[in-house]
């Protein structure tokens, strides 16, 4: 095995061996330039979560999860309800977007023909889809949930608004997962005798497993800060009771966030900038927890 | 094939741990809009509302007060904006649409295709404030037409120092800071000083977070910009009111110009639209609204809006009287 998934050595060079290499005066004033790019973007984000820091740290205590979000007394306002709104909504977007992601992955990469018209237009679609603008998928699962008869203020509106929003990207991170499986394991596996199903059930699909969680879970910690869609749906900026169900009203914490952060009381900005670093360090979770998972995999390959 | 087994726990797990959170919320009224009370037994039920990002904390602050006392009422507003929020009160999806203009006429027909009966109630005032930089010496007042000098849609590219407005302002540079086109503050300012709602010059810096316009004000001496009075209050530090001049000498905002309407005309009463079909079948909502207007001196505080005059409080009550 250990033949067959050896990495090929990369063919492109460090850029810092332009330093040693390459010492044309070009090349290294565009070696500078680069550096102050990715130095700019550094200083702005740090800068920003600093900032918030510094605004929010009075208010990251256990009232910001415990308390409801409150007009009366903004000092002691809590982001109980969007962070539970934002777990139950992004429940439901995964329990959507991941078996429809990696059935449709599955089959575009598996199953189709390279020629089929079909399966093309599908790959078109899905790499047109990749580019569009978060609020218009709000628009669609809008129209799409009013169609078929379930309020838009619903955590399952919400939920598929933010499926269709990540399933582009749940689906190429599948694609490339299941590319990355050696083609030996799937040739050994019909050589065996299993049918084409049986190999991706027992074979394929398992041994792209890691590369999907990947993925799936930055994907899921996009649809996580987005506001946009469900802005347009109609999301809460006022509960003070738990979602309790598909059907439930609900917040999320960034649609929370943007609500306090256009109030006019000081109090209501340190809320939104404390509830806005608890944001992060989730998203921050959660991109690690995916880096984990591809570290695992690449050092046990 | 070792590795593959690695990766799907975790996965699975953090699925998982997603689902149970999620289960982890206490259970809440059902979604429905029906609300029961027995005679002397605690109310409960669900009222919706949306509509105006301008109203909502005054609903939001009426909803609190009236939830410590009735706790199995559960209350929600949404800030889709007075348009918005009309549409979905005429889709039957709301009880209570807060508004910060009266409803328009393509508005009651939708309303009225959906066989929607409504109340309108005033339940609070709020002035729109013309701010400029603390430090600027030559603006005090403005008279309606200066505004609309400034303002309008043909001033575009065209008014662009202050002299332009008047002779014996200086020639600096005016930079200019507004709501931007889906607010309701917007429509209304457009409306009362360019004489037609949405008319306004492009040339300026909008935004739909008055923060930012206070921000821009305050960081520059030649900035006017517009919004609702309380975010003036909020910031009066690093702000100063112009007063307005609609003929009949300069007034400035207050409480009490907005209440009387001699801060004209940029004080405009704010709306609460209630569906009438379930003012009458939903005992919470009765007793909610019944106990916004009872405590909107309260309420308006909170939200630090303008309280309604007696006047319009005997109105307001009245209105509700009639409903039953």
């Amino acid at each position: 095995m250990a033949a067959v998934t050896a990495e090929t050595p990369s063919a492109t060079r460090p850029l810092t061996a332009a330093v040693h290499g390459d010492r044309s005066m070009t090349s290294l004033a565009f070696l500078v330039v680069l550096w102050l790019c990715l130095a700019f973007g550094i200083l702005v984000l740090a800068v920003l979560i600093v900032n918030t820091f510094l605004e929010g740290r009075e208010r990251i205590d256990t009232t910001l999860f415990t308390n409801y979000t409150s007009q009366i007394t903004p000092e002691t306002a809590g982001a109980r309800a969007a962070i539970l709104g934002s777990a139950w909504v992004i429940g439901t977007t995964a329990l959507l977007a991941i078996p429809i992601g990696v059935a449709a992955a599955a089959y575009l990469e598996e199953f189709a023909s390279r020629k089929s018209r079909f399966a093309h237009f599908v790959e078109l679609n899905v790499q047109n889809l990749a580019a569009v603008p978060a609020i218009i998928y709000g628009m669609l699962a809008a129209a799409a949930v009013v169609a078929i008869g379930i309020p838009r203020n619903t955590v399952i509106a919400g939920g598929i608004a933010l499926a269709l929003l990540i399933l582009p990207v749940v689906i190429v991170a599948t694609r490339e997962a299941l590319r990355a499986v050696p083609q030996e394991i799937r040739q050994a596996s019909l050589a065996l005798g299993a049918t084409p199903m049986q190999t991706l059930q027992r074979q394929t699909l398992p041994a792209a497993v890691p590369g999907i969680a990947t993925g799936t879970i930055l994907a899921l910690s996009r649809a996580i800060g987005e506001a946009a869609p469900l802005l347009l749906l109609g999301g809460l900026v006022f509960v003070k009771f738990d979602p309790n169900g598909l059907l439930s009203g609900f917040t999320t914490m960034p649609i929370q966030i943007f609500d306090w952060a256009s109030r006019s009381q000081a109090a209501f900005q340190q809320v939104a900038a404390a509830a806005s670093i608890l944001l992060l360090f989730l998203v921050i979770g959660l991109n690690g927890v995916a880096i984990v998972i591809r570290n695992r995999y690449t050092t046990l390959r | 094939m070792k590795i593959s087994r690695s990766g799907a726990p975790a996965a699975l797990a953090l699925v998982g741990a997603l689902t149970l959170t999620a289960c982890g919320g206490q259970q809440a009224g059902s979604d429905s809009a029906a609300g029961t009370a027995g005679a002397g037994a605690a109310l409960s039920g669900t009222i919706s509302s949306d509509g105006s990002s301008t109203v909502g904390p005054l609903t939001s602050a009426a909803a609190e007060l009236f939830m410590t006392e009735n706790t199995g009422v559960n209350i929600t507003v949404g800030t889709s904006g007075t348009g918005g929020g009309f549409k979905k009160f005429c889709e039957g999806q709301t009880q209570v649409s807060n508004a910060s203009r009266p409803i328009k006429d393509e508005e009651k027909a939708a309303c009225d295709a959906k066989g929607i009966e409504y109340q309108e109630i005033v339940v609070a005032n709020d002035a729109l404030t013309v701010v400029a930089n603390k430090d600027n010496g030559f603006l005090t007042c403005l008279t309606v037409e200066e505004l609309k000098t400034l303002w309008e849609p043909a001033a575009t590219g065209k008014v662009t120092t202050w002299n332009q407005v008047d002779p014996s302002f200086p020639s600096d540079d005016i930079t200019l800071y507004g709501p931007g086109t889906d607010s309701g503050t917007f429509d209304y300012f457009t409306d009362e000083i360019n004489g037609e709602e949405g008319a306004s010059r492009t040339d300026y810096e909008p935004s739909e977070d008055d923060n930012v316009i206070v921000q821009g004000v305050s960081g520059d001496k030649n900035a006017l910009g517009y919004f609702g009075f309380t975010y003036f209050e909020e910031n009066a530090d690093a702000l100063k009111a112009i007063e307005v001049d609609s003929g009949k000498g300069c007034v400035a905002p207050s409480s009490e110009t907005a209440r009387d309407g001699s801060y004209a005309p940029l004080s405009r009463p704010l709306f609460i639209y209630i569906d009438k079909k379930a003012y009458a079948s939903n005992a919470a909502l009765k007793e909610f609204i019944g106990f916004y207007v009872e405590n909107e001196a309260k309420v308006a505080e909170a939200a630090r809006y303008i309280p309604l005059s007696e006047e319009q409080k005997k109105t307001a009550q009245d209105e509700l009287t009639a409903l039953g």
